[in-house]
């Protein structure tokens, strides 16, 4: 493969993901819910990038759409340079190798009744990847070490393993079939603080392990996602609001939710805490059902005029590398 | 058999903010549960004492007219899970005034003010007009506020709040703590946070107590705690945890291995096996004495305290 740096594992233009609200015998359509409405992104080659936002934002509908696991109601997706928006089934099976996925709940996640060898190696056998029943051992072994598992452990069963241990089998299951592209939907959210750390430094070293290999981390705890990414994209009712490198992001957020949303963030050091500001947002997250005009966010925003209700602000750059969705900045 | 908690001591003073951290399964919630006599069968309270307002709560019978004073009105307390922890079929009114007239002995047109008043106080927008709304009509943050207004509703002298905004959204978490803070100031309450999450803690408490395993290994004020952490477990949560203002590219450090199986433990530290600090004396004695820090900064662990003497001399 001729992989240059500049290239680009997945690209997203436009998605939209919109979801039929029914009502009655005949399921007749009475409303949308737009989950997803004009995302645009790139994710390069070796890079990480983190889609943050509050529940109902849409930030695991872009994953799943990503993957193709929903259809999606516009857009495209290019991956790997090949538009598989409108692939049909069987000639998405062969692409579908090269992305993987992880979840959230590693209890729901696994097959109970499979043991963990089976379950890893699930993969191989559904894409004809190894030659002879050797090289499946051989193959199967190497995920478990490198996944920081005892192969000795694999006939044992998921209900034997911690959480922790259970987040690393499934990730040994997404990186069976050497994927360029694993969506990382929530994968530490489940589990205690002390175990996070052992998953998250896990993501960090096999990215330098393996060349080529991009993640799309999808979370809401922005201090995982701003540690993991090289790049963060801020969602908030199914529009990206801020696009740009993790740490300007910190250092220096533009629009005003994602100014709220890291203050919000506690910084667990009590004399950073005194000296933070402390933005305190004015009501909830409106339904997506019926969002509001113009600018979504405008609502709840601390520097809304009346202009924000009416036009919908488009996703512009700032500077280089850096986007953002807000006619005040 | 399983000692979920063992040996704890705290106490929480007047208008006080007071946070006991600690990871699941660390006894932080049983701890808060025995306060207020919710264990349930067949777990119970072996031993200690409860004091509050100078009365010890375990001379009491679990259901006894002066536990069942106590509870909900002098000691109140607020659940991780809001939607388990309202009654589905009852409207809010129903359950605020409820607790109003069982406890206070406010009944009627009264108690309806006083329901609409303490919404307010929570932060419920329209409160008067919610009032008939069911639970399910609420979303999570304004359900949570609704607890709010009802474990407020009889004056306690302490608020429990278990692991309150860890099932919400951040700015609503952020929204809900400022609501319990002011309530700290308004009303004189004391205030007990329950939680795993040390951001909130360096955020909100004055004093922090850090357990692990069923006992508390390190206590003292937040400041003292954060800026020179003393016992090994406690430096290792500090580490392992992203943090906002931190590089990417400071590695993050986990703490090894799992926390322990509380079934028969023997009488050795707890955190002795994924400790990277431990000593010879850590396998052959019982669980380390306190030791004091300073004033008000205590921790419990013999590598530690050697290293402290060493320094002494």
């Amino acid at each position: 493969m001729s992989a240059t740096q500049s290239e680009a594992t997945l690209e997203v233009q436009d998605l939209k993901m919109f979801f039929p609200v029914t009502r009655g015998l005949l399921r007749k359509k009475i409303a949308e819910i737009k989950a997803v409405n004009e995302v645009s992104f790139k994710i390069m080659r070796d890079e990480t990038l983190g889609l943050v936002g509050e529940s109902g934002c849409g930030k695991t509908t872009v994953g799943r759409c990503t993957l193709r696991q929903y259809e999606p109601t516009g857009g495209r997706i290019i991956f790997d340079g090949e538009n598989i928006s409108s692939y049909p089934k069987k000639r998405l099976r062969k692409i579908r190798r090269k992305m993987a996925l992880v979840f959230q709940d590693p209890y729901s996640s696994l097959d109970p009744r499979q043991a963990a060898g089976r379950i890893v190696g699930e993969p191989l056998k559904i894409h004809k990847m190894c030659a002879s029943k050797g090289e499946y051992n051989d193959r199967v072994e190497a995920l478990f070490r490198m996944v920081g598992l005892d192969p000795a452990m694999m006939d044992r069963y998921p209900h034997e393993f911690s959480g922790g241990q259970r987040q690393r089998i499934g990730l040994a299951r997404a990186l069976a079939c050497e994927p360029s592209l694993i969506v990382c939907d929530e994968p530490v959210s489940a589990l205690d603080v002390s175990i996070q750390a052992q998953i998250i430094n896990l993501l960090d070293s096999l990215k330098e392990k393996i060349r080529g290999l991009s993640y799309l981390f999808i979370a809401h705890d922005l201090s995982v996602v701003k540690h993991v990414s090289d790049r963060v994209a801020v969602m908030y009712l199914g529009r990206i609001l801020e696009i740009t490198q993790s740490q300007t992001l910190y250092e220096n957020p533009l629009h005003p939710y994602t100014r709220a949303l890291l203050s919000a963030i506690p910084i667990a050091d009590p004399f950073v805490e005194e000296k933070r500001e402390n933005i305190i947002l004015k009501g909830e997250v409106p339904s997506s059902l019926n969002p509001p005009t113009g600018c979504a966010f405008h609502p709840r925003c601390f520097m809304a005029v009346p202009e924000c209700s009416r036009t919908e602000p488009e996703l512009r750059d700032i500077n280089a590398d850096h986007r953002v969705a807000c006619i005040r900045v | 058999m399983v000692k979920a908690v063992d040996g704890v001591s705290f106490h929480i003073g007047e208008r006080e903010i007071v946070s006991i951290v600690g990871e699941s399964g660390c006894g932080k919630s049983v701890s808060l549960l025995s306060v207020m006599r919710l264990i349930k069968a067949p777990g119970e309270i072996v031993g200690g004492k409860v004091l509050f307002e100078g009365r010890d709560l375990l001379n009491y019978e679990a259901n006894g007219p002066e536990m069942r004073s106590i509870r909900g009105a002098r000691i109140a307390m607020i659940f991780q899970e809001p939607m388990t922890s309202l009654n589905p079929v009852l409207t809010i009114r129903q359950q605020l005034t409820e607790m109003l007239g069982l406890h206070m002995g406010i009944r009627g047109e009264a108690a309806q003010r006083r329901a609409v008043a303490l919404m307010s106080l929570a932060g419920i927008p329209a409160a008067s007009e919610r009032l008939d709304d069911y639970p399910h009509h609420f979303s999570g943050g304004m359900r949570q506020r609704v607890m709010i207004a009802m474990a407020i509703s009889c004056n306690p002298g302490i608020l429990i709040a278990d692991e309150p905004t860890t099932a919400l959204d951040v700015t609503t978490q952020a929204q809900l703590l400022k609501v319990m803070k002011d309530m700290v100031q308004k009303l004189g309450t004391s205030l007990v946070i329950v939680t795993h999450n040390l951001g909130l803690v360096a955020r909100y408490a004055q004093r922090i107590y850090v357990m692990y395993a069923g006992k508390i290994v390190e206590s003292g004020t937040t400041k003292s705690i954060f800026s020179h952490p003393r016992h090994p477990y406690t430096v290792g949560l500090l580490q392992c945890i992203p943090r906002l203002d931190r590089e990417k590219s400071q590695r993050l450090v986990p703490i090894e291995g799992l926390p322990p199986n509380l079934v028969n433990m023997p009488d050795k530290c707890a955190f002795l096996p994924r400790c990277p600090r431990r000593i010879r004396e850590c396998y052959e004695k019982p669980w380390p004495p306190f030791v004091r820090a300073n004033e008000d900064h205590r921790f419990r662990c013999y590598a530690e305290d050697s290293a402290d003497e060493r320094h002494a001399e």
